[in-house]
């Protein structure tokens, strides 16, 4: 009776001298863990915050990594341009990357007027402290006398690089403080910096959209955002975020918005279905907004929308009727979820409620349901 | 594969009717959980598979065939699966470089006007026994090509013709002298012009009339609901060998996390 026991108790200590728990948490290899993402509840994707906390909650927890987002701009392009920020200032509070492009203005001046992020464990890296940490782990090695058992654990460093937190609110009074944003790295697409070479004949379906592909490829390929290239890396894998600004509208180069036959009908679906492709195989999500109001053509609007994967339509208020309307007293504009991908998985999440309404509030952008009751318009 | 829409169709992977052309069609909704059920089924059915995605990579169909029971990258590395990846092939054309790689079945995006010749080519080469190896090509059953989806080609600035032209070579080849089948999607959108030459509605026309067997995929008339995901209609375009099932069926279906429940109109177990 004793020998059996003498063998498990030496097996125990035997374990304890490596570890000081035998509970081991069930990792999957090919999870990787990013700061600013987490996998998501239904299917096990990767996700990243949009910016919004409530636009995450109605397309299913956030935005899938290797996504894009396609946003139908407001007539005045003011709320499109309000989200595509927060998505920017998300990725600034989160570490990732930044890739801005667009045609109407240069990109830096977009990146000049993200919102503050209200938070009060996002921490300014101050390059003084780095030096002494060193010199501050020998005093320590001999103080551990209660709490032996986490002598061998590496030490936790008080100040947070980044933020662990999914999603942060942005007071859009303030712009963000150039110290915070000059730690994410950002790479920027002015149109006019890029002109068009007429000589590329392969190419030539792409029309003007052709040097953006380009580039979007070479930074995936150069900073290793590709899967492939971040699984073997033993660097720290990264996100990057894509906003593209006011695709298809007249400035690109782009004649979807100007006729009712353009001539380049097909160069900026070829240009998202190329999109697809790259972000298929990259740690990367693109925000990308459109002038839709401006396109006659449905069917053509279709298949922009087919060949995103996550599509929202914003209607302001401003300058229509509705905006003196009491009905609508509480909110600044009208959402539509048109699409909402299912990827790795059969069937898709769409929000149950249809009539959403938004409201921009200094601290927050909230997304609420408001049921529009036509019977009571048309009687008052 | 889901076992009540082999009861409705009448068809199990132990005996299917050979040569068919099956066309799938939605119209605002999504029919690809039917794509799906027909590559799980024919990967059961031990039959000689190639699939042209065009618009999601492998790893998502991988996923899903996997909850369903069929493991994709296991029929690839025997060789019954061909998988044309669309996406990844296109990047070599659409971002021009130095060296070309990959294989020539997505010329058309260099010029649409060229049509589908060199993806018909791809898929005729894939789907033929090569002339060397009888041995090995004598386990897996007749050839099927599944095609998801069609409209996206449309998109990209192919002409219905060619589509068109690219579907009869292809039903030539697999259906008739080879004695296999086809599966394709095309996705419409409710609003179309008539006079429009160029639409997926034109297409659907052109295919239905080739096709054997079309499932047309929609949302409720009355608008969305969550228990109830749409409607399937069935219609068999020839008559089956001893004449049944001639008739046109509709059914509601739930498309839920490891597959899909298909059932009579009325009768969804959140109404009863």
């Amino acid at each position: 009776m004793a020998a059996p026991m003498e063998r498990v108790i030496k097996q125990q200590t035997e374990r304890s001298t490596f570890k000081t728990t035998s509970f081991q948490k069930k990792t999957r290899s090919k999870l990787l863990s990013i700061p600013g993402t987490r996998p998501s509840v239904q299917n096990g994707q990767l996700l990243v915050s949009s910016g919004v906390t409530s636009l995450d909650f109605l397309l299913g927890g956030g935005l899938a990594v290797g996504t894009v987002l396609l946003i139908e701009e407001d007539r005045y392009d003011s709320y499109s341009r309000v989200i595509l920020k927060y998505f920017l200032a998300e990725g600034v509070v989160c570490r990732h990357r930044l890739f801005v492009a667009a045609a109407q203005e240069n990109p830096d001046d977009i990146l000049q007027e993200l919102p503050a992020p209200i938070l009060d464990d996002v921490a300014i890296p101050k390059p003084v402290e780095q030096p002494r940490l060193p010199c501050e782990s020998q005093e320590s090695l001999d103080s551990m006398k209660i709490a032996w058992r986490y002598q061998n654990l590496p030490k936790v460093q008080t100040a947070l690089v980044s933020s662990s937190r999914f999603g942060h609110y942005y007071d859009v009074s303030k712009t963000m403080e150039p110290e915070i944003r000059q730690a994410a790295k950002s790479h920027c697409f002015y149109l006019p910096d890029h002109p068009q070479k007429t000589s590329n004949t392969h190419s030539q379906f792409l029309g003007p959209y052709s040097a953006l592909l380009k580039s979007l490829q070479e930074v995936i390929r150069q900073e290793g955002f590709e899967v492939a290239a971040s699984m073997s890396n033993s660097q720290n894998p990264n996100v990057l975020r894509i906003g593209l600004h006011s695709l298809g509208s007249a400035l690109w180069g782009d004649d979807l918005c100007c006729s009712d036959s353009p001539e380049h009908r097909h160069s900026l679906v070829t240009f998202l279905y190329g999109l697809r492709a790259l972000l298929r195989s990259s740690l990367a999500v693109a925000v990308i907004t459109l002038p839709s109001h401006l396109i006659q053509d449905r069917a053509l609007m279709g298949n922009i929308t087919r060949l995103s994967d996550y599509s929202i339509a914003l209607e302001s208020f401003k300058g229509s009727e509705r905006e003196t309307n009491p009905l609508y007293r509480d909110y600044h504009g009208l959402l539509h979820v048109r699409q909402v991908p299912h990827l790795n998985c059969l069937a898709s999440q769409l929000p149950d409620h249809k009539d959403l309404a938004f409201k921009l509030k200094r601290k927050q952008f909230s997304i609420e349901f408001h049921p529009v009751k036509s019977h009571v318009e048309s009687t008052g | 594969m889901y076992t009540e829409l082999n009861s409705i169709l009448n068809t199990s992977p132990e005996s299917f009717t050979k040569g068919d052309f099956i066309l799938l069609s939605d119209k605002q909704s999504d029919a690809s959980f039917l794509i799906h059920h027909f590559l799980s089924f024919y990967l059961r059915a031990k039959c000689k598979v190639c699939f042209l995605a065009m618009v999601q990579s492998f790893s998502h169909y991988s996923t899903v065939s996997q909850r369903l029971g069929v493991s994709l990258a296991q029929a690839k590395e025997k060789g019954q699966l061909v998988f044309l990846e669309g996406l990844q092939e296109s990047l070599s054309i659409l971002i021009p470089q130095d060296e070309h790689t990959g294989s020539q079945a997505m010329n058309f995006l260099r010029d649409p006007k060229l049509g589908l010749q060199d993806l018909y080519e791809f898929v005729s080469s894939k789907v033929k026994r090569s002339c060397g190896g009888e041995a090995e090509s004598e386990e897996w059953g007749p050839p099927v090509l599944l095609v998801d989806d069609l409209s996206v080609l449309l998109t990209l600035g192919v002409t219905v013709g060619a589509v068109l032209d690219f579907s009869h070579y292809c039903q030539a080849t697999i259906c008739s002298k080879l004695q296999g089948n086809m599966v394709m999607l095309v996705r419409c959108d409710q609003e179309e012009d008539e006079g429009d030459n160029e639409s997926p509605a034109c297409l659907l026309k052109g295919l239905t009339h080739q096709s054997s067997l079309t499932l047309d995929v929609q949302g409720l008339p009355t608008g969305y609901c969550r228990d109830i995901h749409g409607q399937v209609e069935v219609c068999w375009q020839r008559r089956q060998g001893d004449g049944q099932n001639t008739q046109n069926k509709l059914f509601q279906y739930k498309v839920h996390d490891k597959g899909a429940s298909f059932f009579a109109r009325g009768t969804s177990s959140a109404v009863l």
